[in-house]
Order: C-alpha cells, then structure tokens, then sequence
C-alpha cells in the first residue's frame, strides 16, 4: 500500500512498488491527463509535480512517491498558476494535437516560479527544452508562458 | 444539456458523445466524387437521432441539430490531431446557415461515411492529404444553406408569410415588414423537415465579402480541453473493467511467431491472457504495467522467412541513386510537358544532381493504441485513427466480422502526421479483443514498439537534369525519382487505376513553374518494407530537391533568385503574389549580419501557394536557423491565425527532418527505438516565425502540409549562400564544416 496526497487530497494505491507513477495515476487514480510519450523521461509528457518539483511520472515508481504531494495537470488546473497558464495558452492558442500541453504546462508552471524576473521569449525556449511537442508549437507555449508570468504579477 | 459557455465567439466542443451504429461502407479511395450533404432530407435522418437529452430537438440537415435552447450541436467529420479540423469545417456550416457562433456546439460526428463521407477521397472518412476543408468545403457549404433554408421555411409556415419576406442572422428567422424575430431554438420546437430537401447550387452560395464567420480568427474549439487534462485522445479512453494489452512485435515485419513459451508471462499476477496474433504475441493483464512486465518472460522463436530480413536502407540507398541516375531506365512518366529531352539536349548548357532523402518516422506523440470490445459477433472500436474505413476494412478481413457489426468511435488523435492512416493498430486490439470476448482490452505499443513498426515515408533517391539556355533560363527539367510506393501497397486500385502513378509518391512534382518542357519520372521499388504516409509526403522531398536546383540554376546564371522563380511563375500570379510578399517580409534586398545568410523557396501543393525565406548562419559546424518568414496564399482562409500556426508547426516539423530525422534498416529491423537514436526538433532550436496569410477569392487550399516542402531547401539555399556547397541529402550532413 503506497499512501500519498495527489491534487490535495490523501489517495493509496495497491499496486506494486515499482509500478511508475504514470500508470498509478492513469490506471488507477483515472487520471487520464498526464501523459505516455516516450516512457524513458526524453519526452516530457508524464511531467508532474512531486513537492513542487518537475519530475518524469514514467520512470518513477510509485515507491518515490509515497508520503510526498503529487500535482498533475488535472490539479494544477485548479490552482491561480494553472488558472494563469491556462488562460495564456488558449489566448495564445497553443495546442495543436494538445498530446504534450499537460506536461508543457506542469514544465512551464516550474519555469516561471524559479525565473528571477521577467522571462523573455527566447529563455522560456531555452528553458523548455526538455519537453517535445511535434506538432511545432513551441513559439506560443513561450509567448504564453510570457503572458502567464505576467498575468500572476 | 450542454455546458456551452456564452462568451462572445467561442463554440463548446464535446469528444464525448456516443453515437448511434449505422451502417457503413467500404473505404473507396480516390474514385471519384460523390455528393454528400446533400439530399439527406428526414429519411436520412433514422439513425441519426442524437437527440440532445431531455430535449426535443429539430436536424434540418444531417449536418446539425438545433436545441430547443437554440444551441446548433455540429457534427465535425474530420479527424482532429492538431489541424484545427474541428473547429473550420462547423464554421463553414455555420457561415451559410446564419449560426450564431456562440451557440455552437461541435460534436465527432458518427463513424458513417454514408452521411460523413469526404467526396475528396471517393465519400472514404478519411483525413489526410491536406484534403479535409478541401473537400468538405463545398458540401458544408451547401448543406448550410439547406439548414438555412429549411429554418426560413419553418417560419414562412409559422407566420404565413412567403419565404422571400424573410432573412436569417444569428440563429434567428427575421421578419423586417413586422418586425417579427424567432430563433431558430424556438422554431425547432414545432419544425417538421420538409420531405425534400431545399434545392441548392453553387450559384446561392454567399460571396467572400459577406462572409462573417469564414476568415474570423475565431478560438479553436478543442483547446480548452487541452489545456486541463480533460480531452480524451484514444490512449484516454476508459471503461468498465477494461484491461490492458502490450504486444510484443515481431522484430521483421511478415514474419510470426513460430513457437511461444508463455507459462513464466502467464503466471504473473494480473496476467489474464497470452494471445498469439500474426503481427506478434499479446500480454493482456489488468495494469500495462503488469502486461509489460509479464511481457519479459515471453520465450518467443521467430519465423525468418520474411522477405523484409533483406532490406538495409542504406544499401538499399545506393541503389536507387543508380537507378535514379540511370536514364535509360524509363520507370513511369508521372507528369510530361513538351519534349523535356530533346530541350535538354539541345540546350547551351546542362547541370545536373542527384538528391536523396531517408525515411523518416512520424514519431506521434501518443503512441498507436486501440480499444476494443467484442460481444458475440459485434465488435465496438475507439481508436485515434485518421481513416475509418481502414479500421472497418481491416477489422472486418482479419476478425472475421461483418462490416455492419463494427462500431467505430474516433477520438482526438494525439498527432496524426499520416501514421493513423492506415490501421493496423486496430487490427491488432481487435484480435486481442477477441480472445477475451465481453471485456474491453485497451492496447497500446510503447514507443519502442511504435517506432519497431515504423510506416516510415518512403526511401528517395532523385536526379534532376537541367537544360539551360545562353540566357540562364531553364528550357527543360528532367525529375527522375526512385523510391518505394505508398499507394502501390495500400490502395492497389487506386494505383492501377491511375495508370501505376503512386500520387502521394510523386504529387505536385509536375510544380506551378514553367520549366519550357518537363518530365517527372517515376521508378518505383518495393522492397518488402511498408512506407506509408508521412507529413507532406512527396513534396517534402521533391520540392527539396526542385527548389535547390532552381536556385543552383539561378546561381550559376549569376540570377537573383527571386526574380528567377517570379520569371517561371507568368502563368501563376498567386505564387509570384506570395514570393513578392515574403521578399518584401525578409527585406530580401538589404544585407544581412556577418556570417548569416537567406536562402528563398517556393511551394505550390494541395491547392496552395508559400513562398519562404529562411535567416541562417553556420554555428559548430550545424546549420542555425534564426528566423523565417512565409507568405501563404490558400483561398478562402477560414481561420488566419490557425493557417499561420499549421504553416508554422509544418515549417518545424521539415526543419527537425532536415536537421536530423534519420529511420534506418538493417536486416529489415529498425535502428532506432527510441528518442536519443532518434533525435526531434527541441524548443531551444525553434526560430521567430514570421507567417503572412494572404487571402484570394479562391476554394481553399490544403493547409497542415504546406509549410513543410519550402523549408529544407530554403535552409540549404541559405547554407549555399553562406559556404558554397550544395546539400542534396535529407537530412542534412551531421558535420557542415
């Protein structure tokens, strides 16, 4: 039994220790929105947030999570960063098939509270390099990246 | 009944719909046109019955339904993986039947291509070749105005006054002599569809200038779902005491599994079952997790008989280039203009070079899955596909069902790019299905195997021969292309039919220039290696390989480039519009920077016009690309701001090939299995991107492909300017120096 808080509320889970946590969430805790890319963290799309902090949920086992604050997509989505974030990217209109925003977003969220001022188009890009998007939508994840740090002031 | 939210200008999007089975038919490609959204009329309308819950509801037109709340629920029949097909073609329906926008609702329409078909691919469900808004185009245009005309016939009745009295804005019928308003929420409530459908013709259709909704750059419907975790592509879906498969592949396409040792696989907790299909051996399990690790102890001997074991690309590579070079071998006249030899022959001077480009994976970011259910002899499908009729064909030859039994549910696709064409993926999930009959089984490969069953774009070798007169003009072009054939596999009729020309091999190679005379050549192999549809497919090669030529020509006759292509274009004054634009965009005139360089191309395919500059300079011996710019000319462009990004996210997608995209075979087995061996375009490579939409009075032209061709050559005509030397290989050389 593995017992950790994701999203802010307690969850457990019976699955094996080393089963990653990308497969707990998306099995187990039918959370669908963090994603399968890659499965060797080259990708970025299973980012989430263990205590604050950007991690590969595919090449974590859940035995790395236990007793810790889990966040993905679905729980960021809820808070005034992700509110900001979100709205950055749809007024910038940035998904294209959509499959590596969750993961963009939950990189993004760590790229603007560890920025020492304001973030320029070309940092963010340099940034956010660990995150693939194919469809080439890396120039309006950066200008919403920029928006979303300003939006939080 | 649905949580469209009222602000200004923005639809709601629902993937979640289910929708009724209907019957269905066979995948026709390319057999020419047939008419849909037309003549549907009530009886049409059966097995349509999505009624909106707990609310009656009028279908003017297969297309929409009208809420009694007003909202208009659209059905969106293209596959959505990033085009934007979802949100352009409701609005092409909305534009002529007067919809309020804001009160737009768009659903995934139903699997039927009875009722959904894109008469652009023989009335197939197919999304694909740039042919989505292409062929849907007209269609949603005229059945919108059916819908239009079925509404001012409801009130002409309700109010007993003639139809020509009426007029229709904002999903409201208006009465101007009395002042009298209905919405169209209102009027559904007592509608009856007339027996017959309005008649309607191109002729009817709005003029560009009244358009309202065409051309807005109105927010694309699917985003918001995007941007919470809550959009649910085919890897998303979730059911009742579904299980979980990973298949292990056989290493060489065409070959089996000979004898399997499953009892280690088979005694792990979880493991439900071991099922041997001919592409490899499934694990299914109640976790992933459990099937892959079960999946380890499988002892599976493989059949070598395959024909595939044979192929290496890269030895496969010399010999198309000797083929390509070899004139004598005539191959398949694709396109002919003049007698391009004799020009050739008789001209002051001839240059000629050889090109080649390697295969290339899609590399989609959600890998291949499929979830399926089998219950006695129906079988229920989700599955992030670009083609139903594959799904339908595929699953009906191979499980053995009827086609009336297969329900399809498309879902969001996490990327398309031409890998979810075809769809073996759904092969496979339905025969693992099938031996677990009344559960649902969700199969998914890893990336590794993803990219182990590679359907990469096809291996090229060309040889241009250019004739040059004394004044530097081009008089006659020679296109010979080697390469293994897509259509030859995966349509034979199709192919035969259109005299063996493998048209997404080659299309677009005969070009908008007039080179004075032309032939394009085709020979084409087949190596027992399946190459299939991969963004932009043959113009990603051939312009790459047309447009260096031209500014090698340019260059040789000491020639502006610019002025060079406008020189060719006479007949085509959309692409010399777009070329002036980007120049003017580029300041193509002015010097740039100490050791940067711009390097032009120019790109007429799927009915649209780019033209497009690219900044580059040499850094550690790899090329960097610092800026680009394009001038795009589609037609009617009926979202600019989605056009730019497809334009944008096409133009990066050619740049990651150029720069290092390599798929290579030895033995018939894939080289690279994942990312680091296969390396993609990262943020921190990605330049300003500068996208100038130019609307024309014009159908619309495809748009999620068109930035890609122009791209490697302008890079390389840069890169030529900066260093001298020509590049001819796609990719481009790991060392510049």
């Amino acid at each position: 039994m593995t017992q950790m808080t994701v999203n802010g509320k307690a969850a457990s889970t019976t699955a094996p220790t080393d089963k990653p946590l990308l497969w707990v969430l998306r099995e187990d805790l039918a959370l669908t929105g963090t994603k399968f890319g890659c499965g060797v963290a080259q990708c970025g799309a299973c980012t989430v947030h263990i205590d604050g902090v950007p991690a590969r949920a595919c090449v974590t086992p859940v035995s790395a999570a236990a007793g810790k604050r889990i966040t993905t997509i679905e729980g960021l989505a809820q808070t005034r960063e992700g509110q900001a974030l979100r709205e950055a990217w749809i007024a910038e209109q940035a998904p294209q098939c959509g499959y590596c925003q969750s993961g963009q977003i939950m990189a993004a969220v760590a790229v603007i509270k560890q920025a020492k001022g304001p973030l320029t188009h070309q940092q963010v890009l340099d940034q956010m390099a660990g995150n693939i998007c194919r469809c080439g939508t890396y120039n309006q994840i950066a200008a919403a990246v920029v928006r979303a740090q300003k939006a939080l002031g | 009944m649905n949580t469209t939210t009222a602000r200004d200008t923005t639809a709601a999007v629902d993937t979640t719909d289910s929708h009724p089975t209907v019957t269905r038919r066979g995948f026709v490609l390319g057999s020419g046109a047939v008419t849909v959204g037309l003549g549907f009329g009530a009886t049409g309308l059966a097995g349509c019955a999505t009624t909106p819950p707990g609310n009656a509801s009028f279908t003017p037109i297969a297309w929409v339904t009208i809420g009694r709340d007003n909202v208009a629920t659209i059905y969106s029949a293209g596959s959505e993986m990033g085009q934007g097909t979802m949100t352009a073609l409701p609005m092409v329906l909305a534009e002529e039947m007067e919809l309020d926008w804001a009160k737009v609702k768009v659903v995934q329409s139903p699997a039927d291509p009875k009722r959904f078909g894109n008469p652009r691919f023989g009335g197939g469900m197919v999304t694909g070749a740039s042919r989505t808004v292409q062929g849907y185009y007209e269609p949603l245009r005229l059945a919108g105005l059916q819908g239009k005309l079925v509404m001012l016939g409801a009130a002409a009745t309700a109010w007993n006054v003639p139809v020509a009295e009426l007029r229709a804005e904002n999903s409201t019928v208006i009465h101007a002599a009395s002042g009298r308003r209905i919405s169209y929420g209102d009027l559904a409530r007592t509608a009856v569809a007339p027996a017959e459908l309005p008649k309607v013709d191109k002729t009817m259709l709005k003029p560009m200038a009244q358009f309202k909704v065409i051309g807005k750059d109105l927010p694309r419907v699917d985003l918001a779902a995007k941007t919470d975790g809550s959009a649910v592509y085919g890897i998303d879906v979730r059911l009742p005491g579904m299980l979980y498969a990973t298949l292990l592949p056989c290493p060489v396409q065409g070959d089996r599994a000979e004898s399997v040792d499953d009892a280690a696989a088979k005694a792990v907790p979880g493991v439900k079952a071991v099922v041997v299909i001919p592409t490899g051996v499934a694990v299914v399990a109640d976790s992933f997790y459990t099937a892959r690790k079960a999946r380890e102890l499988l002892k599976v001997k493989w059949t070598t008989a395959s024909r595939a074991r044979r192929y290496d690309s890269d030895a496969a590579m010399k010999d198309y280039l000797a083929r390509a070079e070899i004139l004598a071998d005539a191959g398949v006249t694709f396109h002919s203009a003049g007698d391009a030899a004799q020009r050739i022959a008789g001209a002051a001077k001839t240059i000629k070079a050889s090109y080649t480009s390697e295969h290339v994976a899609q590399f989609t970011m959600e890998p291949m899955n499929c979830t399926a259910k089998v219950d006695g002899d129906k079988i229920e499908i989700w599955v992030p596909s670009q083609t139903v009729g594959f799904v339908v064909g595929g699953v009906a030859a191979a499980g053995g069902f009827k086609p009336e039994n297969i329900k399809v549910n498309i879902t969001l696709l996490g990327g398309g790019y031409g890998r979810r064409v075809e769809a073996e993926y759904a092969v496979d999930a339905a025969l693992i299905a099938k031996a677990v009959p009344g559960v649902a089984v969700q199969m998914i490969w890893t990336r590794e195997d993803d990219m182990t069953r590679s359907k990469p774009r096809p291996l090229a070798a060309q040889h241009l021969v250019a004739g040059v007169d004394a004044g530097g003009r081009i008089v006659g072009l020679r296109h010979r292309v080697t390469a293994e054939g897509v259509y030859a596999r995966v349509a034979p009729p199709a192919f035969r039919a259109a005299g063996n020309k493998d048209a997404p091999v080659m299309e677009f190679s005969e070009t908008a220039y007039d080179f004075g005379s032309h032939l394009v050549q085709q020979c084409l192999e087949d190596r027992g290696v399946a190459c299939s549809f991969w963004r932009g497919v043959g113009p990603g090669y051939l312009v790459f390989a047309i447009e260096t030529m031209v500014d090698e020509v340019a260059a040789d006759g000491r020639k502006d480039p610019l002025q060079f292509r406008l020189d060719m274009l006479g007949k085509a004054p959309r692409g010399q519009a777009v070329l002036r634009e980007v120049a003017q965009m580029a300041s193509w005139n002015q010097p740039r920077a100490a050791g940067r360089a711009l390097g032009l191309s120019f790109s007429a395919a799927w009915g649209s016009f780019i033209a497009m500059v690219v900044e580059a300079s040499i850094q550690n011996s790899r090329p960097v690309v610092h800026q680009l710019w394009a001038a795009v000319d589609c037609g009617h462009a009926l979202t600019p701001r989605n056009v730019q990004t497809q334009v944008e996210g096409s133009a990066l997608f050619g740049l990651s090939a150029a720069l290092g995209e390599k798929l290579s075979y030895q033995g018939g087995e894939v080289q690279q299995k994942n990312l680091g061996a296969y390396t993609l375009l990262r943020s921190n490579q990605a330049p300003r991107v500068n996208v100038k939409v130019m609307p024309t009075d014009h159908h619309p032209g495809g748009i999620g492909e068109v930035g890609l061709p122009p791209l490697a050559p302008a890079l390389a005509n840069a890169l030529a300017r900066l260093n001298g030397k020509r590049l001819r290989t796609l990719p481009f050389p790991a060392n510049m120096a």
